[in-house]
């Protein structure tokens, strides 16, 4: 069992640093930025004529409708239409390229409300603070609201990541050769399927225990200005 | 001098400021009276534009603007920079270091080099007793240090007003009386300001004209003095209630 464990392990790990981390962490970015966007002009209340208020409005229904298509469908089943089902309209993606949007679309639907929920938690006299001192928008969000917002935001965000690493193993359904479809495809040579995907199951708990980690230092660093000791 | 003219707020089911003109002249210390829910803080922060009448004009020195109009954010963000407010309850950024709380608006608002912005704030920590603090999160400080790290973050914005709205309400009366003197000393130095306040006391020791407004309308605007020695029926009452 050992030699099976020695040879085929590496396989699976190079499957995971070449295809499942990429994804993740490629996903997760474009996600967030999604997130951010989305959670912003969802959360916007637009001044100005009636025209570009109309035109605000529109806008908000577009990202709601997409918040909520992509929460209300299964994940595997939106690969499928990317990847399997844009080329009947003439959008022809790799498997990459449609493994990549599909996963980012997904985590941007999910995350956006997790920021939009953070951003609402910071108390409205901040805003109001920070607007007093002569601030723009764009200065009190970057300088005041995000900071504090973020600090809200860690632990359902390294739930969304956690879950996503977790949810690449679907990119095997549409030819992506990740680590689960490796060990499937080893386990169909050697018959050792309990052990393959035992072994395969040990990788993505490594590789999730290792970012609860990070989330708890990026919590306590976040947080300094909440737990620093008083007088 | 900040000018106020037929200045109206309503809210749904309730009129916040009705036809209100008042002003506010440099400095000075103009303190506003009257009872909860007369309308006070509406009327300061309106100054400031964190609440926004229907209508009525707004003046601070050469500018002016119509609350009626759609304002541009530079516009408003012109008028919001004439003033600093402190509030009732400090609102400073707990993500900041104190000296971060109140080098944020020189540096980023008006373009003041770091190093300078740092030295005033020194100076101004030093001025309300908090120099030694300057590295510590808003968090660490009892409510009357923040309170004063908050007076001096309107400070360093070298407005030509400085807006206090219950300065001292989520006070201990010791705390209380220290920021009061923190409060006389500006006045003594000169500076134009405006205090929304439940304190008498304080009222007619550093006020020298008073606001008084009940049920949004301004009742009396005039001499400290003529407030408290000629006091109308209305204001008699008034001060009967406060037990002064």
């Amino acid at each position: 069992m050992w030699d099976i464990i020695k040879s085929t392990t590496p396989e699976i790990l190079w499957a995971g640093i070449k295809y499942t981390i990429p994804i993740a962490v490629i996903s997760f970015i474009i996600g967030l930025v999604i997130a951010v966007i989305t959670a912003l002009i969802k959360t916007s209340q637009p001044r100005g004529n009636t025209v570009v208020k109309g035109l605000w409005q529109v806008l908000k229904a577009i990202f709601s409708f997409y918040v909520w298509l992509f929460r209300s469908t299964p994940l595997i089943v939106q690969l499928f239409i990317v990847f399997y089902g844009l080329p009947n309209v003439g959008l022809q993606l790799n498997a990459w390229t449609a493994g990549i949007w599909t996963f980012s679309l997904n985590t941007g639907a999910y995350a956006s409300e997790t920021i939009r929920a953070a951003i609402s938690s910071i108390p409205r006299s901040q805003w109001e603070a920070a607007y007093s001192i002569g601030m723009t928008y764009q200065q009190v969000l970057f300088k005041i609201i995000f900071p504090q917002a973020f600090r809200v935001a860690i632990p359902p965000l390294s739930n969304s990541f956690i879950g996503l690493v977790k949810d690449t193993s679907l990119a095997s359904t549409i030819t992506i050769a990740d680590m689960f479809l490796v060990s499937q495809q080893i386990a169909s040579h050697n018959y050792q399927p309990l052990l393959m995907y035992s072994i395969v199951a040990a990788v993505y708990a490594v590789f999730c225990s290792l970012l609860t980690i990070l989330q708890y230092y990026m919590e306590k660093r976040l947080s300094r200005y909440i737990t620093a000791e008083g007088e | 001098m900040i000018k106020l003219s037929h200045v109206d707020k309503q809210y749904q089911n309730h009129h916040a400021l009705n036809d209100v003109s008042v002003e506010f002249p440099d400095h000075q210390t103009t303190v506003i009276l009257g009872p909860s829910g007369a309308g006070k803080s509406t009327l300061l922060r309106a100054i400031n534009l964190l609440e926004r009448p229907q209508s009525g004009t707004l003046e601070i020195g050469d500018l002016k603007l119509d609350y009626a109009q759609d304002l541009s954010n530079k516009e408003i963000l012109q008028m919001r920079r004439q003033t600093a407010m402190v509030f009732q309850s400090w609102n400073l950024f707990p993500n900041l270091t104190i000296l971060e709380n109140i080098t944020e608006g020189p540096i980023y608002v008006k373009g003041i080099s770091r190093a300078a912005a740092e030295k005033k704030a020194h100076q101004l920590l030093q001025q309300v007793g908090l120099d030694d603090v300057a590295n510590r999160y808003p968090n660490q400080l009892s409510g009357g240090q923040q309170q004063r790290v908050s007076i001096c973050r309107a400070l360093a914005l070298d407005t030509s007003f400085i807006l206090f709205d219950e300065p001292t309400s989520a006070l201990d009366p010791e705390l209380e009386a220290q920021i009061l003197r923190v409060l006389q000393d500006l006045a003594k130095q000169g500076h134009s300001m405006i205090v929304v306040t439940h304190n008498m006391d304080f009222a007619r020791k550093v006020a020298d004209q008073i606001v008084f407004v009940e049920d949004g309308q301004i009742e009396f605007a005039g001499a400290s003095e003529q407030f408290f020695n000629q006091p109308t029926e209305r204001i008699q009452e008034f001060l009967a209630a406060m037990k002064f």
